[in-house]
Formats: C-alpha cells, sequence, structure tokens
C-alpha cells in the first residue's frame, strides 16, 4: 500500500525531525560566544602588543604593511575558540579502526598550541566515529587474507594513470562487479571519493548548463559544481517545494541574459547527508526530474552498503529503479572499507567519462590490494561468497540503528535526521560543551567526533556519532550508559519532544504526473 | 555523608555555569578575571536592587492607588 502523502510515491513511512533549537539554549550560547569573542579580541590585543608570545601563523616583519591574511573571521575564530579545544580532533590512533580502536595518549602544556605523546597507548576505545557501517576495517578474515595474497601478486604502487599504463585487470573486474551490485550498465572506479566528485562534474556539465544544488552539499560536490563553470542555484535542504520552483524558473526564464533555454539541468543531492543524518526524498526528485526533463546526479557516499535491505544504497530502499537516476556516484571509503570512488551510469557516459574525466587522465589508479578488498567485500554483502555474512552485517546496522536511535531519543537528547539513517547527529550547541564532551566521552573510553563552526552553522554544534554492523548490543549499551552520564553531567537532554512537523503539503498542491506534450 | 551530596551538588552547579558562559575553556588567569568581573556586576546589581527596589515599589503603588483611587493625597 503506497503511503498517501506527497503523490502517494512512498512505499515506506518517512520519518524525518529536525527539532528546533530551544530559546534559552540559543540565547545562552550567544552568550558563550560573545564570552569568547571579548577574550579574543583582549588576547588578540595583547599578541599584537607585544605582551604575549605570539604562537599562531603571522606575517613577517617585511610584510606589516601589506594587506593583512588573518584578520577575517575564521582565523580569529581558529586562533581564539578553535586552539583552545583542538585537543578533540586530530586525535593518532594507533589499530585498525574497527568496532574498538586503540588511541595514542596525547597532553599539552601550554593549552593546546603544541602536544607531546606521553608513550602510553590507550586500548579498546569504543569508536563511535569511524565511517565503517558495514564493519569491514578488520585486520583478520576473508577481506585481508585476500587483499595480502594480492598484495604479494600485484605490489603496492600502480605507477601510471589510468588511461596511460595502470589499468590492471582487477579494475575491469572491480568495474564489472560495481556494475552488476547497483544494477547499472556499466560503472567506473577512481582512486579518491573526493577527487570522483569534483572531477567528474566538470566533465559533465559546463558554461551554459545549470546546476541545482542542495544547501547542505559536500564539499567536493560543491567544488566540482564551482570548477565546472556552469551557474549554480541553491534549493532547501530536502524541501521539493523550492527545488520545483527552481526547476520552473529554470524552465520558464532560460538562461540569465540571452533566455536561451538551459544546455543541461542537473540536480546534485546525496543519499545520506552525514552532518544532519537525512536522507534524501528521492521519488519526488526523481518524479520532479521526470516532470522538467533534467538529470540526477546521485551521491551515495555514505547511503551505499548502508540502506536498503541487500545495502544495494538509497536507491533500493526506496523501491526504485537504478534507470531513474542518471549518474550515480559512490565511495568505497565508507562501507566497504577501502578507498576510492565510483560512478555508474549508462554505457555511453561511462565511456564519455573514460576519455574525458580528469581523474581518469590525470590521476593514479586504485592501489591492487585496496581493489581486492573493495572486490571481496562486494561479494560478501551480495552473498557471492557462499555465505550469508554480508546479509547479517546489513540486517545488523539496521537493528543498531533503530534501537541506538530510539534510546537516545527516550532519554531526551535532540538527535537530527531520519529513523533509518545510521548517522546519528546529538546537538551540543555551546561551544564550551563541544571540548567538553569530547574529553569526558574519551575519560569513560568512547572515541567520538564533535564537530563545530564551519561545518555546521556556528549555534548548532553536534557530536556525531557513526554506527557500525561490528557493534554488539553490549557495545552499544555500555555507550548508550555513558552517553546518558555524561548527558547528566552536562545537561545535554534539551528535547521537549516537540517535533517540528514535516511539511507534507496537501496532494493537488504538487503534481507529479507528466505533461502532455 | 550530606555534607559531600551537597558539596558535589555545588561543584556540579559550578561547573554548569562555567560551561554556560564558556568560562571553562579559558586559561586560568582569564577565568580569574571573568570570575572577578561577573562577581563584580553581579554585587552591583544585588546592591542597587538593595537599595532602590523597595523606594520604587512604594511610590508606585501610591501613584496608582492614587490614580484609582482618585482622592487627592495630601503631600506632607
Amino acid at each position: 500500500n503506497p503511503i498517501v502523502h506527497n503523490g502517494g510515491l512512498y512505499k515506506r513511512p518517512f520519518n524525518e525531525a529536525f527539532e528546533e533549537t530551544p530559546m534559552l539554549v540559543a540565547v545562552l550560547t550567544y552568550v558563550g560566544y560573545g564570552v569568547l569573542t571579548l577574550f579574543g579580541y583582549l588576547r588578540d590585543f595583547m599578541r599584537q602588543w607585544k605582551i604575549e608570545k605570539c604562537q599562531n601563523a603571522t606575517e613577517r616583519e617585511e610584510q606589516k604593511d601589506f594587506v593583512p591574511l588573518y584578520q577575517d573571521f575564521e582565523n580569529f575564530y581558529n586562533r581564539n575558540l578553535y586552539m583552545r579545544i583542538r585537543d578533540s580532533w586530530n586525535r593518532p590512533i594507533c589499530s585498525v579502526p574497527g568496532a574498538k580502536v586503540d588511541m595514542m595518549e596525547r597532553v599539552s602544556h601550554d593549552y593546546n598550541w603544541t602536544f607531546t605523546y606521553t608513550g602510553r597507548v590507550i586500548k579498546d576505545i569504543i569508536n563511535m566515529g569511524s565511517y565503517n557501517y558495514l564493519g569491514f576495517a578488520q585486520k583478520a578474515g576473508t577481506c585481508q587474507e585476500a587483499a595480502a595474497k594480492v598484495l604479494s601478486q600485484y605490489g603496492a604502487g600502480v605507477c601510471s594513470t589510468r588511461q596511460e599504463m595502470g589499468n590492471l585487470d582487477k579494475h575491469e573486474e572491480l568495474e564489472k562487479l560495481v556494475a552488476r551490485f547497483l544494477g547499472v550498465e556499466s560503472a567506473m572506479a577512481y582512486g579518491m571519493g573526493f577527487a570522483t566528485n569534483s572531477m567528474n562534474i566538470p566533465a559533465l556539465v559546463g558554461k551554459g548548463c545549470l546546476i541545482l544544488s542542495d544547501e547542505l552539499n559536500h564539499a567536493s560536490l560543491v567544488l566540482g559544481a564551482r570548477l565546472s563553470g556552469a551557474t549554480i542555484r541553491i534549493f532547501k535542504h530536502n524541501n521539493m517545494q523550492s527545488l520545483e520552483k527552481l526547476l520552473k524558473d529554470a524552465i520558464v526564464h532560460g538562461q540569465p541574459r540571452t533566455r536561451r533555454p538551459w544546455k543541461k539541468i542537473l540536480i546534485l543531492v546525496e543519499g545520506i547527508y552525514s552532518m544532519e543524518g537525512s536522507i534524501v526524498r528521492l521519488p519526488e526528485v526523481i518524479a520532479l526530474k521526470k516532470k522538467y526533463k533534467s538529470y540526477l546526479y546521485l551521491d551515495e557516499a555514505h547511503s551505499i552498503g548502508a540502506l536498503g535491505p541487500s545495502g544495494r544504497g538509497v536507491v533500493e530502499y526506496f523501491g526504485l529503479s537504478p534507470e531513474d537516476v542518471d549518474v550515480m556516484m559512490g565511495t568505497f571509503t565508507k562501507s566497504f572499507g577501502a578507498a576510492g570512488g565510483y560512478i555508474g551510469g549508462k554505457k555511453e557516459l561511462i565511456d564519455y567519462l573514460r576519455t574525458y574525466s580528469h581523474s581518469a587522465v590525470y590521476a593514479t589508479s586504485l592501489s591492487p590490494p585496496v581493489v581486492e578488498q573493495i572486490i571481496t567485500s562486494m561479494k560478501c554483502i551480495m552473498g557471492e561468497d557462499g555465505t550469508t555474512v554480508g546479509k547479517a552485517r546489513v540486517q545488523q546496522l539496521a537493528e543498531n540503528t533503530r534501537y541506538f536511535r530510539r534510546r537516545l531519543k527516550e532519554m531526551g537528547f535532540i538527535i537530527y535526521g531520519n529513523e533509518d539513517s545510521p548517522v546519528v547527529p546529538l546537538m551540543l550547541y555551546m561551544p564550551a560543551k563541544i571540548g567538553a564532551f569530547g574529553r569526558e566521552m574519551l575519560k569513560r573510553n568512547i572515541g567520538v567526533v564533535v564537530v563545530g563552526f564551519p561545518a555546521t552553522p556556528i549555534i548548532e554544534s553536534r557530536a556525531r556519532f557513526c554506527l557500525s554492523a561490528a557493534h554488539t548490543k553490549e557495545m552499544l549499551d555500555t555507550a548508550l550508559k555513558e552517553i546518558n552520564e555524561v548527558g547528566d553531567l552536562l545537561q545535554l537532554k534539551y528535547s521537549r519532544h516537540r517535533l517540528v512537523p514535516l511539511l507534507d503539503r496537501p496532494f493537488d498542491e504538487t503534481t507529479y504526473e507528466e505533461t502532455e506534450d | 555523608m550530606d555534607i559531600k551530596r551537597v558539596k558535589d551538588y555545588i561543584y556540579w552547579l559550578y561547573y554548569q555555569y562555567l560551561l554556560i558562559t564558556c568560562s571553562y575553556v579559558l586559561e586560568p588567569w582569564e577565568q580569574s578575571m571573568f570570575h572577578t568581573i561577573t562577581v563584580t556586576v553581579f554585587a552591583m546589581v544585588v546592591y542597587t536592587a538593595y537599595v532602590f527596589v523597595p523606594i520604587h515599589v512604594r511610590l508606585a503603588f501610591e501613584f496608582f492607588s492614587q490614580i484609582l483611587g482618585g482622592q487627592p493625597e495630601s503631600t506632607v
């Protein structure tokens, strides 16, 4: 039974919620930032008048009369807030980033300007920060043995680009496997996920084309869009009414000065947005794309392997056909425990990209052991290695996700995002709590990633948990107990269980039928 | 035992104050400066309230009762 909202396009309920910031918390956050800004000005004053030693980067003496390099807000923020809580980031780990990880302990004697290692290694920290959705980051098992065998056969380096001498038979095997996994005609693999986006979007669109990109797209998509030279218009995050308005304006008015029709309209969306934990409204995007005859570029970096009953990503999660998406891009970094990215689509598109993509022409191709890791893990997920390990992992991840999110919501934290996304952002808001949360969780042997400005809006800082199929229920229970304690200690339970309702407009306002020509 | 709980509770309140005003991330000398300024401002607010609020409340009460009652008050 299709769920009757938004045109009856959804086969399952779409539960996404972003609870509003409580007013008192927002005011107190601004108060905190105000205090930090005042002290920042004081310290900058002292540094300029040489009362205090200046330890950050400054211009040389001869360049003091030039246009200043470090006076903008980002550098001010960097010197005066980020440095004070810097010990929660760049923590060196010294083991495989599985469900548990070892970390090297470090201390700072001059308030995080420099760090020294004590030499001690903190062992078995529960890892809630690595993008290890299906638990393939392992140092023992079939993937590791296959990769070791290929390493002894091919070595580690490729020493060439894909077009010259770097096209191994392993790459061809991988690409056929990826195409079969996704259900597309053909696929191509690249060495780096970021470079896949930023180097291939310029090959697909150029001047005279229009790019409609989501507000919260990743830096690689933004960079690729800007490099291409096309006109970029932004629509509100996951808001289909905003996207439809932009599409209508584009078709009706055409290019800005000449009023000619756009050569191509490309919609850039992501499968799971990693800072919000939200899932794209794919059925509606595809309906809009078909109605207005534009192209869709779907970046499944976080959703491939993590969503869908057999791990084939957000297209399978919604029960749609992969032929509706023109360009399916993804990365191997998150769910497959390797590195690199891929693009899948029609055969003509991929053949075009093989010749014209900057990444294929100039970047070194994937290293053979990494390719073997991807091949083995993908076969495991598909079930072709003869076991049900892959299917069990996908189901374990879904169970872990539902359980963890439900427990956190019951405890009273503000959690953003969709019910089914394995990325769980927990809102912190106040800047001092960013540093305090990271440190308190490390004291209790749990490693988390905390995020602040500029990756998020300035008052909406958060802690981001990435669940994994390798987490057992005991590990999740331990983590939840500690999060509960730290939440009481730091007063993080802001939720008043007043959810902002999703804007499901009535059916007759948005029509998704194709117009008759 | 109770004294320890009370002391822990007061320390927890002090910790919340440090977190909300972001003095948790400041260096010790900055924290002392911030605490001095905050305590001074707070003391001045309390003193001003103690000196002026009762007089103002009494005057406001007289003013409103004169308007509402309508009887001329003798100004002695």
